[in-house]
């Protein structure tokens, strides 16, 4: 017997919902969007009031704080080729939508780990979930996005934020899990109550693990928004796919290598700051 | 009131708890319940007080409930059934809130694997207890950086603890213990982690801290020469249940079953018992004053061949041999002083069996214990013998015969049977 013919409607059921939700929590996409397209526009506006030059000396100073001269330099010189190809503009707005995604997800992704690091139950619900945001194809969450949110910055940032969040959750849960028993025991038998054991012991001692959390979500985020540019997320995104349409190679590549030269710079930093963390740890 | 008082304390892991007590209550076994209702019974019918100023020890192999048990002492792992009292308030009725000013307040704990903070400096970490009890950052340093002196970590204060050997670690866990001043200290295995060497000296220390500080304090651990050292009683646990508590000479010389005489056949009796604990009354002993003529009849009273000498304050002055004393009324000497020799061999009362074997070896004389000059007691060479050899069996016997020939009488007529 055809199991064919037994058709279960699952997409008229997504469909049913997506359609429910567009009628019913129209007052809660608006909020979200207006809070989303204000961030995002501050931030945008910010990084572009500087002239290039001023912002490449600023964000070169932080790689150099951070690991040294040698990728002071280096971020000096692939942060001016950026701006000498002509794609500043573009690349501040695809940075601005990376800082605005992440921190979003960071923000609803750590305390979720949080959760699921103290309560089993919810770690196991958790877990499909997480399992389903990040192995569904990225270009999926575009579709609800546009339709709750429309075309452009805003359902990039919801669909960026959606595929970026699990290593927070995941990554949380793990450093808290992996904090010694009896450390956490020590807090409790000297009458800390809860949160001061979460904030004090466990939090500081999985920092590592939560900043390498945090290190994959900017990453996943970059790589999501330049998908976004599709959607009118505009940005790099919109050059390289303006250079797939054209069949452009040159633009195409320009635009992939500034987008590569922003990876660098936010993983290496990231990843740093995780470093220390961990030096902080290991004492 | 008790320091710290515990009854029919339970404490059964699984859903089916309560049930699983009321079966334990009922007198069935612990494996058949434990498979009649999926459950892990870690502590059962726990009962004991302990004193103010003791050293408790909970002594037991592992999965024989002792780190559990401990547990339930600060309410980490709240019993299933039972009573726990720390000072007369009992544990189980008071609020979370109370229950933690009470952990902050009254009971601290030591960890076996230190259980430090890696991310806080020694003085952060010797402070913990009081920052969670609010105390300003100024008084609370102050009384980190005390509690660090106490235990020898003064100059390490701004260390971490991952710069620290393993000793020096659990002298900070133990300076986090005694920071927040609590009366009853939990030790959880706190040795056992250590090397053997670090680790004897940390009991000393211990007990010099206890003589200054008596504090009341549980002491778990699963070695027995350990439990011995420091216990002034030990409480033996064995599959949850606590088969025995008693002093260490109550445990050396009565176990309660087979299962703690295996035990205690392993022990380094000579280390564990001391002079003090086998020592007898001295019989063959006269007053300095009392003369030669004296101390011949006093020898052929006792059958012996030698007295010890005291003088009125019943300190040592020596001994007296027979050839000697006989040699004096020969000459008509009407004192003791010519003839008293001074080569008396002296152990003091906390010496180890073990230091009393030469010295006895080389003495014609019982060992005369002596403590600030005076004689406390003897111990013939037959009571060493005795109280060495004889893991059980009770020692009245040979105690009694053997110093009514308090001389050096050849250990072979031994009267009960041993086993050697």
């Amino acid at each position: 017997m055809p199991l064919e013919t037994y058709r279960i409607p699952v997409g008229t059921w997504v469909d049913t919902a997506v359609d429910w939700m567009t009628d019913n929590l129209e007052w809660l996409f608006d909020a979200i969007s207006s809070f989303l397209s204000a961030l995002i526009s501050t931030l945008e506006s910010v990084l572009l009031w500087p002239p290039a030059f001023v912002l490449v000396l600023i964000v070169a100073a932080i790689a150099f704080a951070v690991k040294g001269w040698r990728f002071g330099l280096f971020t000096a010189v692939s942060f001016s080729l950026i701006a000498m190809m002509g794609l500043w503009r573009e690349a501040m707005s695809t940075l601005s939508l990376v800082l605005v995604a992440s921190f979003v997800a960071v923000v609803i992704g750590v305390p979720l780990g949080i959760l699921a690091a103290r309560n089993e139950r919810f770690s196991s619900m958790m877990r499909p979930v997480l399992d389903l945001m990040q192995t569904m194809p990225s270009l999926v969450y575009l579709i609800p996005a546009i339709v709750f949110f429309g075309i452009g910055k805003v359902p990039g940032v919801v669909a960026t934020v959606v595929f970026a969040m699990p290593p927070a959750v995941r990554l949380t849960e793990l450093g808290l899990r992996q904090v010694d028993a009896e450390v956490v025991e020590a807090g409790e038998a000297f009458g800390a109550p809860p949160l001061k054991i979460l904030t004090r012991v466990q939090v500081p001692l999985a920092l590592p693990t939560i900043m390498a959390g945090v290190n994959q979500v900017i990453m996943l985020a970059l790589s999501m928004v330049v998908i976004a540019g599709m959607v009118g997320a505009g940005g790099l995104g919109a050059v390289v796919f303006r250079g797939v349409t054209r069949l452009d190679v040159g633009l195409g590549f320009e635009g992939g290598l500034s987008v590569v030269i922003m990876a660098v710079f936010l993983d290496r930093v990231t990843a740093a700051f995780g470093q220390k963390a961990s030096k902080r740890v290991s004492h | 009131m008790s320091a710290v008082d515990v009854q029919g304390v339970y404490k059964v892991f699984g859903h089916k708890a309560d049930a699983a007590v009321e079966m334990l209550r009922q007198g069935r076994a612990r494996d058949e319940v434990a498979e009649a209702t999926n459950t892990v019974p870690a502590v059962i019918d726990a009962s004991f007080s302990i004193e103010r100023g003791e050293i408790f020890v909970v002594m037991g192999l592992s999965g024989s409930g002792k780190s559990t048990l401990v547990r339930c002492l600060n309410l980490m792992h709240p019993p299933t059934a039972g009573t726990v009292s720390i000072d007369g308030r009992d544990l189980m009725s008071l609020s979370a809130q109370e229950l933690r000013r009470m952990r902050a307040e009254k009971i601290s704990m030591v960890f076996q694997h230190f259980g430090l903070f890696p991310h806080r400096t020694v003085l952060e970490n010797a402070g913990w207890g009081l920052e969670v009890r609010k105390v300003d950052l100024v008084e609370r340093n102050r009384r980190a950086a005390e509690a660090l002196e106490l235990v020898g970590l003064k100059g390490w204060e701004s260390s971490y603890p991952g710069e620290l050997s393993g000793g020096m670690q659990q002298r900070v866990g133990l300076a986090r213990a005694l920071a927040t001043d609590a009366d009853v200290l939990l030790m959880d295995e706190a040795f056992s982690a250590l090397d053997p060497l670090i680790r004897s000296e940390m009991q000393e220390q211990l007990v010099s801290l206890q003589q200054d500080l008596q504090k009341t304090i549980v002491f778990i651990t699963h070695d027995l020469n350990e439990a011995m050292f420091l216990g002034d009683r030990i409480a033996i646990m064995k599959d949850g249940r606590i088969v025995q508590i008693g002093t260490t000479e109550d445990i050396l010389q009565a176990p309660a079953d087979d299962y703690v005489r295996s035990f205690v056949q392993d022990v380094d009796r000579s280390r564990v018992l001391t002079a003090g604990s086998v020592m007898e009354e001295p019989l063959a002993k006269i007053l300095v004053r009392e003369g030669p003529k004296a101390a011949l009849r006093h020898m052929r009273e006792r059958q012996t061949s030698g007295l010890l000498v005291v003088d009125k304050k019943r300190r040592l002055v020596g001994a007296a041999l027979d050839d000697d004393v006989i040699a004096a009324i020969q000459r008509g000497e009407h004192s003791l002083d010519s003839i008293v020799s001074t080569g008396v061999a002296t152990v003091s009362p906390e010496t180890p069996l073990a230091d009393c074997l030469i010295p006895s070896a080389e003495s014609r004389l019982p060992l005369a214990v002596v403590e600030d000059g005076k004689l406390l007691g003897v111990i013939p060479r037959v009571t060493l013998l005795t109280a060495l050899g004889r893991p059980n069996g009770n020692s009245e016997d040979g105690a009694a015969a053997s110093s009514a020939a308090a001389e050096d009488t050849p250990a072979t007529d031994d009267t009960t049977g041993t086993e050697v």
